[in-house]
């Protein structure tokens, strides 16, 4: 009795102390730690934000002279030199110069034939059979020092003529971009990515969906912890291993059984893409597979239905928009894939429906090329508008994709 | 006469070591409501789903004793679980419909039983629809999707699922306890006419809830069957202290 009436003696008290210092809520306080946390945060989001645009207009201002047909009066002292750099390059392809050639050359792009321009040309003819690589950085050294330090907008103003045969070419579907009469036509590369995308995505993601259903439904708790892991493992694998390995083994094995001609072509390019992306579609499936709450499991089994009935017809349905994105995270993936495009797909420009044929894809062009073109010219700026038709497309699919879920499958799934 | 539906002798449960039912043996009879009350965790859910073996999805349940549906014990070797589950069907406490159309939800049980002839299908939609009370409420929006049905209207559409596979059993866990006063006095009236068709097995924390629609009530309490009889005889007269103290509110 004492011990509890002391209790209640002391706590009475500490309460009338502790009313001294009440929390006090008239005041406000200002709190420099959220308010500079709160700054930081958005200063993040938005620099993140800036940039990702920031890099959208670098590549479409890249891009933009192609379409600069406007009539510029040209200066001759500049657009010489671009000429010069543009025959050597010209030349250098063709080991074989005729004097036909040259003259037509030159009636093609020029209709005064200058005499420096020939000059040029035969130079550079004149020596023995130089190395590819080495005669494209001797026209690249050349350009760059011809035109000095003004390479960008000697492009962006001469270049109207060129330009303008090359936007014609665009919509064509010969991509020769290294010639005498370069051609840049990017329908033959748009063709070939969707076909190696639509290859790649037909093989990932049946195995992918299905192995997450397995994993997700059917395998027991141990079998889940070897599996999933062991799958997302595969994710952070260098394309350029899986380049590799299909460039060596799968494209035999592949040919053995299927016995076509061309031992690179988009059937094997996507595959392996395919491999690049399974891990990406498996994890996001597996998530939205195991997000379906279990009351759907439990009403499904006591219905009478078996394990695989409840899969396919109740879990499979109720994960649609996770297994949407899924794919479409995998078709990023295989979209923007550049070496395993490189080192599979044969990087033949071929425009042809055929799977056993070898493909050029958009990704795997600028990697090919970037390095080897000269900068500010025609070519240059094509590169540079397939990397913002890389942006677009990835955009569209995304926007179209945002739309469906959120419009169409969620309303017809969750009513709302 | 008063068949016995589901019949259980000397029935223990265990989860890994633990034991969650303790000798149960219990008698319940064809096309009456059967009641289960008692606190949390006294093991009324546990042997609910035993019932139809729900509890196999659960890791590490053993189950010793006979549990005898028709006379036949569910727990044997050659039992096929699939079918025992279209016999003796379920409703869960929470609501539960399936992330497709009110159509849908219903055809669900009698299509993947191999009916799929739409006229047909219609057919048990509409019959099992109107047994389930809500069929006025849903007829003209078939096609849109059940999620978007309010609570009660849910519960009941899961209630029109399991009768549309035709059950011989009806298990209800707890079906109203997260409804509003409303929506739990019409899944009462529809459970009292459902057991002109079908044996209802019912598990509930309201004791009024028992009181107005079962017939014979089981009282549980940790793991053990206390008393059962005549719901009348539970809730006026009951042969057990702990019952009397239980449904008088003195514990639980």
């Amino acid at each position: 009795m004492t011990k509890k009436n002391k209790k209640s003696g002391s706590s009475g008290a500490s309460a009338e102390e502790h009313r001294s210092d009440l929390i006090d809520i008239t005041q406000k306080r200002f709190r420099i730690g959220d308010y500079l946390a709160e700054k930081i945060i958005k200063g993040v989001a938005f620099l993140s934000i800036t940039i990702i645009i920031l890099i959208f207009i670098f590549v479409f201002r890249e891009a933009f002279p192609i379409f600069n047909t406007s009539n510029e009066v040209k200066q001759p002292g500049v657009e010489q030199p671009k000429q010069a750099a543009q025959e050597t390059y010209g030349a250098v392809t063709d080991s074989d110069p005729k004097p036909e050639t040259q003259e037509t050359y030159g009636a093609v792009t020029d209709s005064a034939n200058k005499p420096e321009t020939q000059e040029t040309y035969g130079d550079v003819t004149d020596k023995p059979v130089v190395p590819e690589k080495e005669g494209l950085k001797n026209a690249k050294l050349e350009s760059a020092s011809k035109t000095g330090k003004s390479s960008y907008t000697v492009s962006a103003g001469s270049g109207t003529d060129d330009n303008q045969s090359a936007v014609k070419t665009l919509l064509t579907k010969d991509w020769v971009p290294v010639s005498e009469k370069p051609r840049y036509g990017i329908l033959s590369l748009i063709v070939g990515t969707f076909k190696i995308t639509l290859i790649s995505m037909l093989f990932a993601a049946p195995l992918a969906i299905l192995a997450a259903l397995y994993t997700s439904v059917f395998a027991n708790k141990r079998m889940k912890e070897i599996i999933k892991p062991t799958i997302e493992l595969l994710a952070g694998f260098p394309s350029v291993v899986i380049g590799f390995f299909a460039l060596m083994v799968l494209a035999t094995f592949l040919q053995t059984i299927f016995h076509y001609d061309t031992r690179l072509n988009s059937f094997v390019g996507g595959i392996a893409m395919g491999i690049a992306a399974i891990p990406i579609i498996f994890t996001i499936t597996e998530d939205s597979l195991t997000a379906v709450p279990k009351s759907y499991y439990e009403a499904s089994l006591a219905l009478g239905a078996s394990k695989w009935q409840t899969a396919f017809f109740v879990i499979l349905p109720a994960a649609t928009p996770g297994i949407f994105a899924a794919i479409l995270l995998g078709i990023g993936r295989v979209f923007g894939e550049t070496m395993i495009a490189l080192m599979a797909t044969g990087n033949a420009a071929l425009m042809d429906l055929n799977p056993f044929e070898s493909v050029r894809t958009l990704a795997a062009t600028i990697g090919a090329e970037m390095a080897e073109v000269v900068f500010g010219d025609t070519h240059y700026n094509v590169l540079f508008l397939i990397g913002s038709l890389l942006f677009v497309f990835t955009f569209c699919i995304n926007a179209i994709a945002e739309f469906y879920v959120k419009g169409i499958l969620m309303k017809r799934i969750q009513g709302k | 006469m008063i068949v016995d539906k589901i019949h259980t002798e000397n029935m223990f449960l265990y989860y890994s070591t633990k034991m969650a039912l303790n000798n149960i043996s219990i008698k319940i009879p064809e096309k009456k409501v059967t009641a289960f009350i008692g606190p949390s965790g006294c093991g009324k859910s546990t042997f609910l789903r035993s019932l139809n073996r729900m509890n196999d999805l659960i890791d590490g349940v053993k189950i010793e004793g006979k549990v005898m549906i028709d006379t036949i014990n569910i727990y044997d070797k050659n039992i096929d679980v699939v079918n025992l589950r279209k016999k003796v069907g379920m409703v869960f406490q929470k609501s539960n419909p399936f992330a497709k159309s009110i159509f849908e939800n219903i055809a669900y049980g009698p299509r993947i039983n191999g009916i799929n002839d739409k006229n047909q299908l219609d057919e048990i939609v509409e019959t099992a629809l109107k047994n389930a009370a809500i069929w006025d409420e849903v007829k003209d929006r078939l096609g849109d999707s059940a999620l978007g049905l309010s609570g009660g209207q849910q519960q009941r559409l899961c209630i029109a699922r399991t009768l549309a596979v035709n059950p011989e059993i009806v298990l209800m866990d707890e079906p109203a306890s997260a409804l509003d006063p409303l929506s739990t006095s019409k899944i009462e009236e529809l459970i009292v006419q459902l057991k002109e068709q079908y044996t209802i097995v019912i598990v509930t924390h309201n004791m009024q809830q028992a009181a107005r629609i079962s017939d014979h009530t089981a009282f549980f309490y940790l793991g053990e069957l206390i008393e059962y009889d005549k719901t009348r005889t539970i809730f006026t007269n009951p042969n057990k202290k702990q019952t009397e103290d239980y449904i008088t509110g003195r514990f639980g």
